[in-house]
């Protein structure tokens, strides 16, 4: 019986992929066919999906993008040789799936799994190497798992890249009646869909990082804050949970040991600064989402005063893999204090747009022209946002700075949630300035004046610079103003907005001039 | 579409309870209300509030605070389109201008004839094939002015099935 793999996550769906499937059934019944139908996840070359694969001997033949129109050739092209299942001629093939340079070049750890499997089979997962990290780390005591994630070099990939081992000691070491496990899946940041694709492509891995959390801290309660807009990966997370209960992974015995952890799901509510860690503890809470003063640190006084490793998806999906295979596995991935790989996240006016894992170090360059293969539009890159609607505008002077969280440091950029939204030659940078700032205006959770108050200015007075209003005294103001709002403001929401602001106002200054001066206007 | 139903203290009541032992479960309350009735009517605030023992203002404030939730019936759909940056590095303050000016309303409105909701959203997730719009809780990718429009058609002779 053949087998057929059919892509269903979020950007799949939009591209057709349910249809296809249905369409593939209907056509199978149609021929009275036998195929065996999996819905996998999706491996993340976005720019050939849906990419549909055929197993056979030799390994998984993809074939994509297909439309609706390429089934009924496709199909009976693959009944034609079905000896070997590979029909080469056609103009859809791919070839082997592993052998695609795109896929073959990066590195997957976090993302082994992810496109490979049944998301909410759980013999796939364990066929894969699944819950072979919490095998490990039931083996060992608290401190010896905490001390293997401090090892591995592992940070936090929400954006912040604390060390995630610090984290889990200070929860470690304090004392309460109860722990939480927070995982933050409020993947808010433009250009990003990493976490969307290990929670609707791969969930297993996430609560099994999540389990691997909970015995090293000693927690015994773990909550998902997912944003609203993934509904898909609500559905999919909920299903994956009550399946791991189903097989005691989840729930009084964590497989027969004695621990116990529970999970939940819990949906945000469009509210972008709930992926700040204590503004989302506020909303879990159920208050509005406000940002908390540190310290105290959540690690301390966390959900519901206790304290509380919050970390993200893609930090907690990486645990297991640490456990499974060892800190040195790991950390021989990377270089600098960058240890390990990233999930970067190809996105916006980029021709192959996608998931692309390596190991830290790669160039921004390499990563745009290799991976990415330069803009859709196939007009010139200008700027090349890294790390969501608070990360810097970078412009081609930059773009050899390797990916690494020092180096991006350095000059002044972030690597954030590994977000890499390409912009083409038409993009108008003080345009993109004054959506910062507005960006800023909209999602302030109001607590402190700097970031509330700031950003309304901050989207006036480049109203007045891009219509040429008293341009020398407002640029003046608008460094002044983003000053402020660095070094004032509560959180990042505020403190990084003049990131994006200040780089396309440095680098981009022409945009910014192009309507003559009216002086004596205000 | 969805089909929402006109609401009553007793269900609010009843829906209420079913998440009375989670933690914190102001949020998972309001978003079942929402999704019942399609928004969360102002005169159950006080009912909400005297359930969780806290003030009607308090409650008011976290409902307020979060763009998701609504005061008032949406239309038969709603849509949203992405703002957010790479969305817009492939065309969406087009597409925005052209669906405001295609249905008549600004963010943030419904349309006279009740049919169309139109909200910003700040990612979908789906910046792999921007720009995005979602309608109802259906993710739509690719779309320029020409798709909008054959998405709005099929919408109004209810050709598409949105689930």
């Amino acid at each position: 019986m053949t087998t057929i793999y059919i892509p269903r996550d979020t950007t799949t769906i939009s591209l057709g992929a349910d249809k296809l499937a249905d369409e593939i059934v209907n056509f199978a019944a149609d021929k009275q066919l036998e195929l065996s139908i999996i819905r996998n996840g999706s491996r993340g070359l976005y720019w050939l999906e849906p990419m549909i694969e055929i197993e056979t001997s030799a390994g998984r033949i993809a074939y994509g993008p297909v439309m609706i129109e390429d089934i009924n050739y496709l199909m009976t092209s693959v009944m034609a040789s079905a000896s070997a299942n590979v029909y080469t001629d056609h103009p859809l093939y791919l070839g082997l799936t592993e052998d695609i340079p795109y896929l073959r070049d990066q590195q997957r750890l976090t993302f082994a799994r992810v496109g490979i499997i049944d998301p909410l089979s759980i013999e796939h997962f364990l066929q894969h190497g699944g819950f072979q990290g919490l095998k490990h780390a039931l083996t060992k005591k608290p401190a010896e798992i905490v001390v293997d994630i401090t090892d591995s070099g592992l940070r936090g990939r929400g954006g912040a890249a604390f060390p995630t081992g610090i984290k889990w000691q200070t929860v470690l070491l304090t004392e309460s009646d109860q722990k939480y496990i927070v995982c933050n899946a409020d993947e808010g940041d433009s250009g990003t869909f990493a976490d969307r694709m290990i929670m609707e492509s791969d969930p297993f891995s996430l609560i099994e990082g999540m389990i691997i959390a909970g015995l090293a801290v000693g927690a015994t309660r773990g909550y998902i804050y997912l944003r609203e807009e993934y509904r898909l990966a609500q559905q999919v997370l909920e299903q994956a949970i009550h399946v791991a209960e189903e097989h005691h992974y989840l729930g009084e015995q964590v497989h027969g040991s004695g621990h116990e952890f529970r999970l939940e799901v819990r949906m945000g509510a469009g509210a972008y600064i709930c992926g700040e860690e204590t503004a989302l503890l506020d909303s879990l809470e159920g208050k509005r989402g406000m940002v908390r003063t540190k310290p105290p640190v959540p690690a301390v006084a966390g959900l519901f005063g206790k304290p509380t490793v919050v970390n993200n998806v893609l930090s907690l999906a990486t645990v297991p893999v640490i456990l499974a295979r060892g800190s040195q596995f790991y950390k021989d991935y990377g270089l600098g204090r960058s240890r390990g790989t990233i999930p970067l996240q190809l996105a916006g006016n980029v021709r192959h747009a996608g998931l692309v894992e390596v190991a830290f170090g790669i160039s921004l360059r390499k990563l745009v022209t290799y991976f990415g293969g330069g803009t859709r539009t196939g007009k010139p890159i200008k700027a090349i946002q890294v790390g969501g609607p608070l990360g810097a505008y970078l412009p081609t002077a930059q773009w050899d700075t390797p990916l690494d969280y020092e180096a991006f440091t350095d000059i002044g950029a972030i690597l954030g949630h590994g977000g890499v939204v390409v912009f083409d030659d038409t993009v108008d940078m003080a345009e993109q300035a004054q959506f910062a700032m507005e960006f800023c205006a909209i999602e302030s959770c109001g607590k402190c004046t700097p970031c509330r108050i700031g950003s309304t200015r901050g989207v006036e007075v480049l109203e007045k610079i891009r219509q040429g209003t008293q341009r020398e005294k407002n640029s003046q103001l608008l460094i002044d103003l983003c000053e402020t709002m660095e070094l004032g403001s509560l959180c990042a929401m505020g403190g990084m907005t003049p990131f994006p602001v200040l780089s396309a106002f440095n680098n981009f200054r022409e945009d910014f001039f192009q309507s003559l001066e009216r002086d004596g206007e205000i | 579409m969805v089909q929402h139903l006109n609401w009553d203290p007793a269900t609010i009541s009843r829906i209420a309870r079913k998440h009375l032992d989670q933690e914190g479960a102001l949020l998972p309350v309001l978003h079942s209300i929402q999704t019942e009735f399609g928004h969360i009517p102002p005169d159950c605030v006080g009912q909400i509030a005297d359930l969780f023992n806290v003030s009607a203002a308090e409650v008011h404030g976290v409902l307020s605070f979060y763009p998701f939730f609504r005061s008032t019936p949406p239309g038969r759909h709603t849509i949203q389109i992405c703002r957010a940056e790479a969305c817009q590095s492939m065309g969406s303050r087009l597409l925005e201008r052209h669906a405001k000016l295609t249905l008549g309303i600004d963010f943030h409105q419904t349309s006279a004839d009740g049919e169309f909701t139109l909200e910003p959203v700040y990612c979908l997730g789906n910046c792999a094939c921007s720009p995005s719009i979602r309608v109802g809780t259906q993710i739509f990718s690719h779309v320029d002015s020409a798709r909008f429009d054959a998405l709005i058609d099929d919408l109004q002779t209810n050709i598409l099935e949105v689930k």
